[in-house]
C-alpha cells in the first residue's frame, strides 16, 4: 500500500541554518505516528516540510505516492495534507465563521459551505456560540477546537498536529485526542508531534524519536512505553522526552 | 461668499452641498487607500504616485495623442493602473510578505518618489502648467445642475460623488462578503496559513494589488481636472488628506472612509462660510480662518493617531507562521577590518582631495554645489539620529530644518541678531518643537510615528510657514526671505570658499557629536529600545524620556542644518528646500544609503547635491575624456533619474536596513556564525567525522558537513 506521507532522506533548514539531516519516515493511511524529541530537535521542521512550508534542500517528500518535493504549501493542502501548526493556527482577524468558510469554500464549493458550517457547529457547540467573534479573541482551547473543526468536517488524507496539547486543560486535551482517533478511524494518516508523550503513545501505533535533526529511534508504541517505564534509554534518544526529564546539555564536549 | 440676506440655515446647507464634491474626492482616495491597506497589508504611501501615473497617462493619451476618451480611459485606468500594481506586487512586495510594517512603509515612500519620475521619463511626459486636464465626462466642468437653488454641482462633481458611492457599496460588498474578499483578508494576515488552506496566496495577492491599483487609477483620472497642473506632489498631499479621512474609520472601514472624506470636505466648507463673518470683528479669527481651514485634515489625522489608540491595533495580528522565515542575514556587524580601513582611507582621501581641489581650482558653481552637499549632510545627520539610532521614521525633518531657517531669518532680519547666534538659537527652537511633538508621538511607534510626523509636516506647511512670525507672511512674498552672510572674527563668510570651510567645520563638529552620542549611554539606550521596548524598560531605560531626547537632538541638528542652508543660499527658500514632499526624499536617500552611520549620511548628502552635476550632467565623463571629445550626446541625463535610482534603492531597506554603504562594506554576505554548539551526540548517529564533533542544531550550510 502506498503511504499517505513519505519522507526519504530529507534535509532541510532555514537559510544558512540546517535543521534536518536525512530524515526518513512514512505514515500509512489510517496509521498514527508520534514524533517526539527534545526542544529544538526538529519536530516542527519535519511538520513544516510535510506541509510544504519549508522546502527540503535534499531528499524527497511524497503525499499519497505523488512526489511533492519543492511544491508550494497550497499544493500540499490540495493533495489532502492538513497542518495544525504550532501555536496559533487560526486567522485572528477573521471571525470564527469566516475561518471555517475559508476552508470549506475551497474543498466543497459555494454550495457546500452551509452544510459544513452546520456540521462544524454541531460537533463544536462552543464555536456556534461565538461564530461572529474574532478568532483572535477565542481562548487557546477554543482556537484549537476551531482548527480541529476544519479538519473534522472535511476529513484530510494526512493530518499533522504540532503540539496540539500545549497549554490546554487535560479535559480538552482528552477531547482533542478523541477527535484524532476518530479521524484515524476515518482513514486519515496522522503525524502527531508531542512534547508530552503520554496521550500520543496511547493513540499512536508507532513512535519516531527525533534527535538533532535525524531520526534516532523508531519502534512500536508498546516498545517505547516499555523503554520509558524502564527509566528511559539515553541511547535511544528518548531521554528528555516525557517523564524521564531533561537530557543534560553537553556544552563542553560539543564546544571542541 | 456669505450674503447677509440669506439665513444661517440656508448657508449651512449650502456649505454642506459645497463641501460634498471635494469631500467626495478625498473619499475616493481614502477608499483606495483603505482598500490597499486592507488587502495587501501595506501602508501604501505610493498610492498617490499610482494615481498620478494614471492621471498623467490619461492626460497624455487624451490631450497629446488626441485619443477619444474611452480609449484613453481604457489605457490609463483599465490597463496601466492594474499593471503597475501587479508589477509592484511581483517585483517587490511579494518578497516582503513577512517584512515589518515599517520596512514596507519605507519601500512605499521610495516608490512614491520614484514612480512618478519613472513614468515621466518612460512616457516622456511633462506636466504643462496651467493646462487643466480634461475630465472623463463631456462638458464635465461646464454643465451644472442646481440643487434647491443653493449650489450648482458640475457634472464632474456629480461623477466623483457617484463613483465614490458606488465604490463604497461595490468594494465593500466584495471585501466583506465575497469569497475573494475573504481570501484577500486572510492573505493579509498570513499568506502561509492561507496556503495551508489550499489557496494560492500569490494569486490572491496579485488580484488584491490589481484591484486596489485599478482604483488608484480611477481616483487619479477623476481627480485630475481639479488640479491646475498635474504634479505628483499634489497627489501626494491629497493622499495625506485622504489618510486623515480614512483614519476616521480606523483605516479599516470603507463606509467610514467615505463618511470621513465627505465630513472633511463639509467641515472645511462650513468653516469657510462662517468664520469670515466673525472675522470682520476680530483679527485673530481671520488668522485662524486663513490658516486653520487648510490644516483641518492634518489636525484630524494627528489627533486621531495620538488620541485613538485603537487605530494602531488594527493590523495587530502578526503572521503566526513568521517563524518559518529564516533569520535575516547577518547584519554587517563587523565588516572585514582591512576592507573597512581601506574604505576609510579612501573616504578620507576623497574628502580631503576633493576639498583641496574645490578650494584651489573650483569655480563658483562647484564651490556652491559642494557647499550645498556639506550643509545638507548636517541635516541628513539628523535622520541618522532619529532613524538610524532611534529606529523611528520621522517624515517632518523638513519642518524642523525650516524652523531653523526661519529662526535665522526672523532674528537676523527683524532683530539684527548675529546670524551665527541665530543659527544656534534656530537649532534650539527646533529642538523645543521636536521635544513637544514627541510627547504625543513617542508612544506610537512603527508606521504611526511616520504618519503622525507626516501630518505635522503638512500642518507646518499649511499653517506655520505662512505666519508672519515664522515664514515672514505676506511681507516675505514681496521681499523674499533674505538672510545675510556673517563674518566670524577675521573671516568674512560672504566669500564662498571661506563659507565652505566654515560649513565643513560645523559638519565635522556635528558628525563627531553624533558619533559620541551613539556610543554613549544615550545611544545605547536608543539601540536597546530599537531592539525591544519592553526589554529595555525592564532594565530601567525610560522609553519616553529617551525618545523625547532623540526627537529633540534630531530636531536640533536639523534646525541647525536648516539655518546654515538658509545662510548658504542667502535665503530661506522654503518652497524649494523644505516642503514635506521634498523632505520625503531626504529620508529615502539616507535610509537607502545608510541611516546607521555617519558615512551613510555624508554619501547621501553627496548624492543629493552632487549626483546630478557629477554623473547625470556628465562632468565625470567629461573629465575622464579630457575634453578631447565632446560629451557624448547621452548627457545631460534627466535629473529625474536621481529620484528614480535612489527611490528604488530604498526598496532594499526591507532586507538590508543598514543601507547600501554598510552592506557594500561588509562584502559578500557571509552566513551568520552558528550559535555556540550545544547538544549531545546520540550514539545512533555517526559521530566519527571530526567536523561533526561540533554538532549543533544550527549549522551553516557553507560547511556542508553531512550533506
Ligand atoms: N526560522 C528559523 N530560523 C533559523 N533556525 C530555525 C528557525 N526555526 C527553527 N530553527 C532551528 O531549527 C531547529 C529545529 O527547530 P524546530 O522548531 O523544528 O524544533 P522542535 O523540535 O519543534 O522544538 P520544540 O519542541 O521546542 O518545538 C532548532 O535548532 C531551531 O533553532
Ligand atoms: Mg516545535
Amino acid at each position: 500500500m502506498t503511504s499517505a506521507l513519505e519522507f526519504d532522506d530529507v534535509h532541510a533548514g532555514y537559510g544558512p541554518f540546517r535543521a534536518l539531516f536525512g530524515v526518513s519516515l512514512s505514515v500509512a493511511p489510517g496509521e498514527a505516528v508520534a514524533l517526539v524529541g527534545s526542544n529544538g530537535a526538529g519536530k516542527t521542521t519535519v511538520a513544516r516540510v510535510a506541509s510544504g512550508l519549508v522546502r527540503p534542500t535534499a531528499g524527497a517528500v511524497s503525499v499519497g505516492g505523488v512526489a511533492m518535493t519543492g511544491a508550494r504549501p497550497y499544493r500540499f493542502a490540495q493533495a489532502g495534507v492538513a497542518h495544525a501548526v504550532e501555536g496559533r493556527s487560526v486567522f485572528a482577524t477573521l471571525s470564527v465563521e469566516e475561518n471555517l468558510t475559508l476552508s470549506f469554500r475551497r474543498v466543497r464549493g459555494r454550495a457546500g459551505v452551509r452544510g459544513g458550517l452546520d456540521q462544524a457547529y454541531e460537533s463544536f457547540p462552543a464555536l456556534a456560540r461565538r461564530r461572529h467573534q474574532r478568532a483572535g479573541n477565542l481562548s487557546g482551547g477554543e482556537q484549537r477546537m476551531l482548527s480541529m473543526a476544519r479538519v473534522m468536517v472535511e476529513v484530510p488524507a494526512v493530518l499533522i498536529a504540532d503540539e496540539l496539547s500545549l497549554g490546554l486543560a487535560p479535559k480538552i486535551v482528552a477531547e482533542l485526542y478523541d477527535d484524532l482517533s476518530r479521524l484515524r478511524a476515518a482513514g486519515t494518516a496522522l503525524l502527531v508531534v508531542e512534547q508530552l508523550v503520554g496521550h500520543a503513545l496511547e493513540l499512536c501505533d508507532r513512535v519516531a524519536v527525533l534527535d538533532h535533526g535525524s531520526v534516532s529511534w523508531t519502534g512500536s508504541s508498546s516498545d517505547a512505553r516499555g523503554i520509558l517505564a524502564a527509566g528511559g534509554l539515553m541511547g535511544a534518544g528518548l531521554a528528555g522526552v516525557g517523564p524521564t526529564g531533561q537530557a543534560p546539555l553537553d556544552h563542553e564536549k560539543a564546544g571542541l | 461668499m456669505a450674503t447677509d440676506s440669506s439665513s444661517v440655515g440656508a448657508d449651512f446647507l449650502r456649505a454642506v452641498l459645497q463641501g460634498a464634491p471635494p469631500g467626495a474626492v478625498y473619499a475616493l482616495v481614502a477608499l483606495g487607500f483603505v482598500l490597499t491597506y486592507q488587502t495587501s497589508g501595506v501602508f501604501n504611501l505610493a498610492f498617490g504616485a499610482q494615481a498620478y501615473v494614471s492621471a498623467a497617462m490619461y492626460f497624455k493619451a487624451r490631450l497629446i495623442w488626441g485619443w477619444p476618451t474611452v480609449w484613453a480611459v481604457l489605457l490609463s485606468v483599465v490597463v496601466l493602473a492594474p499593471l503597475v500594481g501587479l508589477t509592484l506586487e511581483v517585483l517587490i512586495f511579494k518578497h516582503l510578505r513577512s517584512a515589518s510594517a515599517v520596512s514596507k512603509l519605507v519601500v512605499a515612500i521610495g516608490l512614491a518618489v520614484a514612480l512618478p519620475n519613472l513614468f515621466d521619463i518612460i512616457a516622456s511626459f511633462k506636466p504643462a502648467s496651467g493646462v487643466t486636464p480634461v475630465g472623463v465626462v463631456p462638458g464635465g466642468a461646464d454643465v451644472f445642475y442646481s440643487v434647491f437653488g443653493l449650489y450648482r454641482f458640475s457634472r464632474n462633481e456629480l461623477v466623483d460623488m457617484g463613483v465614490a458611492l458606488v465604490a463604497v457599496i461595490g468594494l465593500g460588498a466584495v471585501f466583506r462578503f465575497s469569497p475573494i474578499g475573504l481570501r484577500m483578508r486572510a492573505v493579509v494576515e498570513s499568506a502561509r496559513m492561507t496556503e495551508l488552506n489550499g489557496i494560492a496566496a500569490s494569486r490572491v495577492a496579485a488580484f488584491s494589488w490589481a484591484l486596489s491599483s485599478l482604483f488608484a487609477g480611477v481616483a487619479g483620472v477623476l481627480i485630475a481636472p481639479r488640479f491646475n497642473t498635474l504634479g505628483s506632489s499634489d497627489f501626494f498631499s491629497l493622499m495625506v488628506v485622504a489618510i486623515a479621512a480614512a483614519a476616521v474609520g480606523s483605516l479599516a472601514s470603507l463606509p467610514l472612509a467615505l463618511a470621513g472624506g465627505l465630513g472633511l470636505g463639509i467641515v472645511i466648507a462650513e468653516l469657510n462660510t462662517f468664520l469670515p463673518r466673525w472675522g470682520t470683528d476680530s483679527a485673530w479669527v481671520r488668522t485662524v480662518q486663513d490658516n486653520l481651514t487648510p490644516s483641518v485634515p492634518f489636525l484630524v489625522l494627528f489627533a486621531v493617531l495620538a488620541l485613538v489608540p485603537g487605530i494602531r491595533r488594527v493590523q495587530g495580528a502578526g503572521d503566526p507562521l513568521a517563524g518559518v522565515e529564516p533569520p535575516p542575514t547577518a547584519r554587517a556587524g563587523r565588516p572585514d577590518p582591512r576592507r573597512a580601513l581601506a574604505m576609510r582611507l579612501l573616504g578620507a582621501v576623497v574628502v580631503i582631495g576633493g576639498g583641496v581641489v574645490v578650494l584651489t581650482r573650483g569655480d563658483q558653481l562647484w564651490v556652491y554645489q559642494v557647499t550645498q552637499a556639506v550643509v545638507i549632510a548636517i541635516i541628513f545627520l539628523s535622520v541618522t539620529v532619529i532613524t538610524g539610532t532611534g529606529g523611528q521614521i520621522s517624515l517632518c525633518q523638513g519642518a524642523f530644518a525650516a524652523i531653523g531657517a526661519c529662526t535665522v531669518y526672523q532674528l537676523a532680519v527683524r532683530y539684527d541678531m548675529s546670524v551665527l547666534v541665530a543659527m544656534l538659537l534656530g537649532g534650539l527652537v527646533a529642538a523645543a518643537v521636536g521635544a513637544i511633538l514627541s510627547l504625543p508621538v513617542r508612544r506610537l511607534g512603527g508606521i504611526w510615528t511616520a504618519i503622525a510626523t507626516l501630518a505635522f509636516a503638512y500642518f507646518f506647511d499649511a499653517v506655520m510657514i505662512k505666519l508672519s512670525w515664522v515664514g515672514g507672511g505676506a511681507a516675505s512674498l514681496l521681499r523674499g526671505t533674505a538672510v545675510p552672510r556673517p563674518t566670524l572674527g577675521p573671516w568674512d563668510l560672504s566669500h564662498e570658499k571661506a563659507f565652505l570651510v566654515f560649513a565643513a567645520v560645523v559638519l565635522a563638529v556635528v558628525a563627531a557629536a553624533v558619533v559620541a552620542l551613539r556610543s554613549g549611554t544615550f545611544g545605547r539606550s536608543l539601540i536597546a529600545l530599537r531592539g525591544s521596548e519592553v526589554g529595555a524598560q525592564s532594565i530601567g531605560i525610560s522609553a519616553a524620556r529617551t525618545r523625547l531626547t532623540a526627537f529633540a537632538v534630531s530636531a536640533f541638528i536639523a534646525g541647525l542644518g536648516g539655518g546654515l542652508l538658509a545662510i548658504s543660499q542667502r535665503d530661506v527658500n522654503y518652497g524649494a528646500n523644505f516642503t514635506p514632499f521634498a523632505a520625503l526624499f531626504w529620508t529615502v536617500l539616507v535610509v537607502a544609503l545608510g541611516s546607521r552611520s555617519v558615512p551613510g549620511a555624508l554619501i547621501a548628502a553627496a548624492a543629493f547635491a552632487l549626483f546630478e552635476p557629477l554623473v547625470l550632467d556628465g562632468a565625470v565623463v567629461g573629465w575622464l575624456t579630457r575634453e578631447r571629445h565632446p560629451l557624448p550626446s547621452l548627457f545631460p541625463i534627466d535629473g529625474k533619474w536621481l529620484f528614480i535610482l535612489f527611490g528604488l534603492a530604498a526598496i532594499q531597506f526591507a532586507r538590508h536596513p543598514e543601507g547600501l554603504v554598510e552592506y557594500g562594506l561588509s562584502g559578500r554576505s557571509r552566513p551568520a556564525r552558528p550559535d555556540r554548539p550545544r547538544g549531545r551526540r546520540s550514539p545512533n548517529t555517526d559521530s566519527a567525522a571530526a567536523g561533526d564533533a561540533a554538532a549543533s542544531d544550527q549549522r551553516p550550510a557553507m560547511r556542508g558537513n553531512r550533506s
